[in-house]
């Protein structure tokens, strides 16, 4: 599924001030490891996604580097606290130079 | 000289088989509709996590491939310029309970056809196109597609009257022992559901998850792909995709697991 990357996000639309809120994320990947042999007996070239970032109203809010052992598909959740309405940013950045990203949205009442 | 440890630590565990016997699964655990008498889902042995990661469609990543399947049926192709929407309507609602029935009995074409093959009989017949490879990810992602329709649904397979043959074959390859091991089906999935093959748990074998994302695959898989996985693990040659072994033995897999629900995309270890 490499030539079919697609991240997910989900975050709740509104919180309260305060409130600690679970953001999920899923991005569709291989995460080809660089250590699998193909049929040919040659080892298939590392293709994985060794970064993702977050960040709030352009602050970092999560980093997390990858390696190599990540599943594929590759499911990540933290928990955050929000003061104020704004926007989370999410970048998944690609051994290929590629970076995939996505927004979500979220109102404190 | 190269030594093939993984079979060797396969027929380590194989040889241990008779003297650590595993003890018989005293769980009294109420697994609700997993459970149907004697017959447990795969889903009733996995771990926890596995479990969280299967109930949340968000975190299951067997629904990419309900995603994918749900573009791939909207798709026009082929030279009469349908798609499957065309005939069997925009939402995959029309699919209900397919999933839940399959393998079925076609009386026209004479034969037991599963999902995979009437998909592809529509492909080619009715769309007049070229049909999926097995275990390609289109194939995957509409058979996901399609079966994530029946999600919950208990399975009810039809095994008497004209498909009372196929069955019977089915059964007949399930207690056949094969492959340099010697073992059936049976050997491994009814009288030792809940040991541990090589850091596996051993479940009773249901068809009702499939298509599965398996985490050891990394990706959804056919039930026929995990058929050719348990040929492998007893040193058997595996049947090709689609043969008419695998399809009967489909059915009968299936069927024992008769009222347990249709899990498809399932997470399984
Ligand atoms: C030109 C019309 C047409 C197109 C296009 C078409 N089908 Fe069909 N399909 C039929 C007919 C007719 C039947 C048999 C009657 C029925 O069961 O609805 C059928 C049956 C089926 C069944 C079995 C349903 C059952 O209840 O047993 C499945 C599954 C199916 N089609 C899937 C597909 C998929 C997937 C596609 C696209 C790749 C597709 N079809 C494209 C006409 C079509
Ligand atoms: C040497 C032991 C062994 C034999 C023999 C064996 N399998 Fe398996 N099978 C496994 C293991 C290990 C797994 C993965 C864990 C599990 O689900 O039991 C598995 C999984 C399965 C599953 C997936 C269950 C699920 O919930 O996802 C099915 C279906 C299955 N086997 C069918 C068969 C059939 C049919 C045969 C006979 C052709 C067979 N197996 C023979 C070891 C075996």
């Amino acid at each position: 599924m490499a030539n079919n990357v697609k991240p997910r996000v989900r975050v709740q639309k509104t919180a309260t001030k305060g409130e600690v809120v679970e953001i999920k994320t899923l991005i569709s990947h291989n995460m080809e490891s660089g250590r699998r042999k193909g049929k040919d007996g040659k080892l298939v070239p590392r293709s994985i996604i060794n970064k993702f970032t977050v960040t709030f109203n352009g602050k970092p809010v999560f980093s997390s580097d990858w390696a190599p052992s990540i599943s594929a598909n590759p499911y990540m959740s933290f928990f955050a606290k929000v003061n104020e309405s704004g926007e989370f940013a999410f970048k998944w950045m690609d051994d290929d130079g590629s970076v995939y990203d996505s927004t979500a949205k979220i109102t404190v009442a | 000289m190269k030594t093939n440890w993984k079979q060797i630590t396969f027929l380590a565990a194989a040889i241990g088989f008779g003297a650590c016997m595993f003890a018989a699964n005293a769980d009294a655990t109420d697994w609700g509709k997993y459970q149907v008498g004697e017959h447990r889902s795969g889903y009733t042995y996995m771990t926890d996590e596995s479990r969280a990661m299967q109930n949340d469609n968000f975190q299951n990543p067997g629904m990419l491939w309900v995603e994918q399947g749900a573009e791939l049926w909207a798709k026009v192709d082929g030279k009469a310029g349908k798609s499957c929407a065309s005939c069997h309507g925009e939402s995959g609602d029309s699919m209900k309970g397919v999933a839940a029935r399959y393998p079925v009995y076609d009386q026209n074409l004479g034969k037991l056809q599963d999902l995979e093959q009437q998909i592809n009989y529509c492909l080619e017949t009715r769309m007049e196109t070229k049909p999926y490879k097995w275990e390609s990810d289109e194939m995957l992602s509409m058979t996901t597609f399609v079966s994530y329709q029946s999600l919950g649904m208990p399975v009810n397979v039809k095994v008497d009257g004209p498909a009372a043959a196929a069955f019977e074959k089915g059964k007949a390859f399930y207690y056949e022992r094969r492959g340099q091991l010697d073992m059936a089906c049976k050997h491994c999935h009814e009288d030792n559901a809940g040991g541990i093959i090589r850091a596996n748990t051993l479940t009773q074998g249901q068809g009702n998850g499939f298509p599965t994302y398996r985490l050891k695959w990394q990706k959804v898989g056919s039930l026929q792909r995990r058929f050719r996985g348990c040929n492998n693990e007893v040193r058997a040659k595996p049947y090709p995709y689609g043969s008419e072994e695998y399809t009967n033995l489909e059915l009968y897999v299936k069927w024992r697991g008769q009222g347990l629900p249709i899990e498809a995309p399932s997470v399984r270890n």
